[in-house]
């Protein structure tokens, strides 16, 4: 079987096997592991004679160790290993690399960067050492580049250029020019890296917290300069990554370098610090963004550029402007993301890359751009948006946003915004609503997943495919069962090994549909095998409660498999379909937010998310993957910074205390609409990628909800009282009407 | 109890004795001594409300407390409500809800919720409470005030308070 996706799959399968069980609300199946706390995550196998490892993190920002003070340190209490090897690595893998990273941390990047590892009997032994290890150093730190806003700045990829973008604004008859910023954001992921590693001999085990097991073991075995086939990597539950755990972190290769020292088991957790210190950060930006529209309201010119950093030698380019160049038309078009080096930890994937920052500010200059013209936010994006993509006249593949921005607006009580700011007074509160447009590219990846007939009937599905809380073991073990006909009683899935073939991995919000499409196609061919089996034609085979049927035949499928397991193994990787069509998961965002007239605090007090990323695969699951993403959209508008010491590029937030995340109460009642959608250009289920558009324009929305609000437009995330206060209007005002 | 032995606690109902390094947080006596792991560390310092656990039937941050402070106390961690075989009410409000997605937080959050039920029908205030003197009364608000001690990274909040008040509405008496 072809397993490049070349032609749209416009059978529609799914929606002809008639089990009920695709799209069904299910509860996830590794639900009652997780809330009885059996489901075990990386650091909690219990191996004999596990010792502790903890890192060391450098005091300096640049430089390189002059001396390490190990037997100081060997001569406390139960203390066995001081390592600081250059093996070890200096910065995480970035997402997908496959490669190692920079190793060696004799030399220092950053400021926090781990520069060793004591490993002890015990976690208060090791955790006592590392803090006791003294360390010189060659200081460079002065050589260090620390402002965001002075650096040298350079193209991350070639600008889009369209037409003349100058020239185009200088004759649009409504124009907006203005610059954003966006603080960094860290994943913050509950679970913080954990790695257990165990060497049989040259063979490796490591339980790791990660989101991509096939790259990591290449990142793994390659920082370790082994085979890939020497190393197995164990994760079936990892609690969150956000892509803080797409690439193997300092926690892994220190475990096992110590492990194989000492010849027994090692566990290395990264502190909650070390955390924030260490993995990757959402660099921040700089955005300008520019907008002109002819009188009615349709753009001229479309101009974004944004200003990002990352650590010197990093390719990673934070891709502000992904969105931008699909979303809305505009024949005349700058699209630029420039990358400075600056000397703060390594800026990489945190989630929705892109457009989590970019579509906040792009929702929010379309909004001052509708305020200007004075049209209503939703009729100025529908007014602009393109036929086929722009400068590539691709064709969309399919795109929900009118059905999400009207469907939305209906549910939400659109039409009851006031038109302009300071209509609505709540008590002490200003009140007002805000939309944004919600757009995510969408990707395919190479996938495969074994899929297993067993004689008695029983369905089991196998692939490394990991499960982060995005609901993989709900959905994929769904597409088994509505295929094969089986109850989902007789259906197991189990993920995280790399010992299964390699799965998307958990990233770009594109593991239901990559890795669901290789799991459907395994069944596809187990299908076509009991067809012939029971000497039908596929496409008239029906499969339901243990029985075969079509063409006026039947059979029990244990009587067709005859004692012997059915197995197959499906695979997927991205095509023509890919290359002819513009792919991207679309939604609308709405908010009802309160300012209060005093003391520029912002309570979102409502909002809802209208979706559409082709088919729903479990509509429980996908509904919590918008409802988390449009959780972490009031992050980053309200409260989410990253706040680093300019002189030295320290991060001084490092912990739960100072970085904050929305607890439970900044999060008002959220309504998720799911849009019945099929994507046939997207993947052979129909299906797109749903994990990060929950966040993907959220902050437009809030921030657009202030504006109508108190008349205040935010232009720098997080919207913290302080940026808001000064430009309050009176608070004893006559409320205008 | 054993000559060394700093500390006899009571988890989940059995005996155990806490022999070890004073060091050694409640968190982790629980976790690597006893292993225990259904409860989580996210922080290890009182931030994140992962490693709640009930002392006495109240709910603390077990990284903030050392093992050896607990002589006589009884301890419930999430395997004492229930194993995946024979869910409690509140676990199994969890599935059915989606109270979670990765999982990490939750079983900090369960412990957290059923403390908290216990709180609110003592009569407890918390910052939203209106009326102090008439009780609060159990809304969105002050449920979600009283649970955002426990971070979720994934923003399960509007399905934990959907799971909890499910089991507040099967508990009331009819
Ligand atoms: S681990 Fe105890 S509060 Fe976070
Ligand atoms: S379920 Fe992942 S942190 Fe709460």
């Amino acid at each position: 079987m072809l397993t490049t996706y070349d032609t749209p799959d416009q059978r529609n399968l799914l929606d002809r096997t008639g089990q009920g069980i695709i799209g069904a609300p299910l509860d996830r199946p590794d639900g009652p592991l997780k809330v009885a706390g059996q489901a075990p995550y990386a650091a909690e196998y219990d191996l004999v004679g596990c010792a502790e490892g903890v890192l060391v993190g450098a005091a300096i920002s640049k430089g390189s160790i002059a001396a390490i003070h190990r037997d100081e340190v060997l001569a406390m209490p139960g203390v066995l290993l001081v390592l600081s090897d250059k093996a070890m690595l200096r910065r995480p893998a970035q997402g997908g690399a496959a490669q190692a990273p920079a190793q060696d941390v004799r030399q220092i990047d950053y400021h926090g960067q781990p520069v060793a590892l004591v490993v002890a009997e015990t976690f208060e032994q090791a955790t006592a050492a590392a803090k006791a290890l003294r360390i010189d150093y060659d200081d460079q730190s002065g050589s260090g580049r620390f402002d965001p806003d002075a650096l040298d700045f350079a193209p991350g990829e070639e600008p889009t250029v369209l037409g003349d973008i100058d020239e185009a604004m200088s004759k649009a008859a409504h124009r907006v020019d203005e610059t954003y910023r966006t603080e960094g954001h860290a994943s913050a992921a509950m679970e913080p890296h954990a790695a257990i590693a165990q060497w049989d001999g040259d063979d490796l085990t490591l339980w790791g917290s990660l989101q991509m097991v096939a790259p990591n073991v290449k990142e793994l075995a390659d920082s370790l300069r082994i085979p890939d086939a020497r190393v197995r990597i164990v994760a079936p539950y990892v609690g969150g990554g956000f892509g803080s755990k797409l690439g193997i972190s300092h926690e892994g290769v220190a475990a096992a370098l110590a492990a194989l020292e000492l010849q027994r088991p090692v566990r290395v957790t990264l502190s909650r610090q070390q955390v924030f210190e260490t993995v990757n950060r959402r660099s921040e930006t700089r955005q300008r963004v520019r907008l002109g529209a002819d009188a009615g309201g349709r753009l001229l010119a479309l101009g974004h550029e944004a200003w990002i950093s990352n650590l010197p030698a990093e390719d990673f380019a934070e891709p502000v402007t992904q969105a931008t160049q699909f979303l809305y038309g505009g024949d005349n078009r700058y699209l630029a993301v420039l990358k400075g080096e600056i000397t703060r930890l390594t800026a990489g994937s945190v989630r929705a890359p892109g457009e989590a920052v970019g579509m906040q500010v792009l929702e929010s200059v379309m909004d001052e751009l509708a305020h200007k013209i004075g049209i209503d936010p939703i009729e100025l994006r529908k007014r602009n948006l393109p036929a086929r993509l722009p400068g590539q006249d691709l064709p969309y593949s399919s795109r929900k946003l009118f059905e999400a921005m009207d469907e939305g607006g209906a549910a939400f009580g659109w039409s009851k915004r006031k038109p302009k700011p300071c209509m609505t007074r709540d008590g002490e509160w200003w009140v007002g609503m805000g939309m944004a447009s919600a757009a995510r590219v969408n990707m395919m990846q190479p996938a495969s997943a074994q899929v297993r007939l067993e004689a008695d009937g029983r369905v089991i599905v196998e692939t490394d495919q990991t499960d982060i809380g995005t609901g993989s073991y709900a959905i994929l073990g769904q597409i088994a069962g509505e295929m094969l006909g089986c109850p989902m009683d007789r259906v197991e899935v189990r993920l995280g090994d790399s010992r299964f073939p390699a799965g998307a991995g958990s990233g770009g919000s594109w593991a239901a549909s990559s890795t669901g499409s290789a799991v459907f196609r395994a069944c596809e061919s187990i299908r076509i095998e009991l067809a012939g089996r029971l000497r039908i034609d596929s496409e008239a085979l029906e499969l339901s409660g243990g029985i075969a049927r079509g063409a006026g035949k039947e059979a029990p499928v244990t009587r067709l498999l005859a004692g012997a397991p059915l197995e197959r193994i499906g695979r997927i990787k991205p095509g023509k379909t890919a290359d002819n069509y513009a792919q991207a998961s679309y939604g609308a965002f709405f908010c009802e937010a309160g300012v209060n007239a005093f003391t520029g605090e912002v309570r979102v007090r409502r909002m809802l998310g209208a979706f559409g990323f082709g088919r729903v695969l479990n509509a429980k699951t996908a509904r919590s993957q918008c409802l988390g993403g449009m959780v972490w959209g009031i992050g980053g508008a309200l409260s989410e910074e990253l706040q680093f010491d300019p002189r030295d590029g320290r991060l001084m937030n490092h912990d739960l205390a100072e970085y904050h995340i929305p607890v439970n109460r900044d999060v008002p009642p959220i309504e998720v609409l799911l849009l019945e959608e099929r994507d046939a250009a997207a993947s052979p289920i129909q299906a797109k990628g749903a994990g990060e558009l929950g966040i993907c324009g959220t902050g437009g929305a809030i921030a657009n909800a202030i504006f109508n609000a108190c008349g205040v437009r935010p232009r720098h995330f997080p919207i913290t009282p302080d940026k808001l206060l000064a430009q309050l209007p009176d608070p004893f005002a006559e409320i205008a009407s | 109890m054993s000559e060394n032995c700093a500390a006899r606690l009571t988890v989940n109902g059995s005996p155990e004795d806490f022999l070890g390094d004073p060091r050694r947080s409640l968190l982790d006596f629980l976790r690597l001594d006893l292993k225990l792991t259904g409860t989580k560390k996210g922080c290890d310092h009182g931030q994140c409300g992962a490693c709640t656990v009930l002392v006495n039937g109240q709910r603390i941050n077990s990284c903030l407390s050392l093992a050896v402070m607990h002589d006589g106390d009884e301890i419930t961690t999430i395997e004492g409500l229930g194993p995946a075989s024979a869910l409690s009410e509140l676990q199994r409000a969890f599935v059915t809800h989606d109270g979670f997605q990765c999982g990490y937080c939750t079983p900090g959050q369960i412990c957290s919720a059923k403390a908290m039920l216990d709180e609110l029908a003592a009569g407890w205030p918390s910052a939203v409470t209106k009326d102090l003197t008439s009780g609060p009364i159990p809304s969105d608000e002050e449920l979600s005030e009283r649970m955002s001690g426990n971070l979720c990274r994934c923003g399960a909040y509007p399905n934990i308070i959907d799971a909890i008040r499910a089991v507040m509405q099967a508990e009331e008496p009819a």
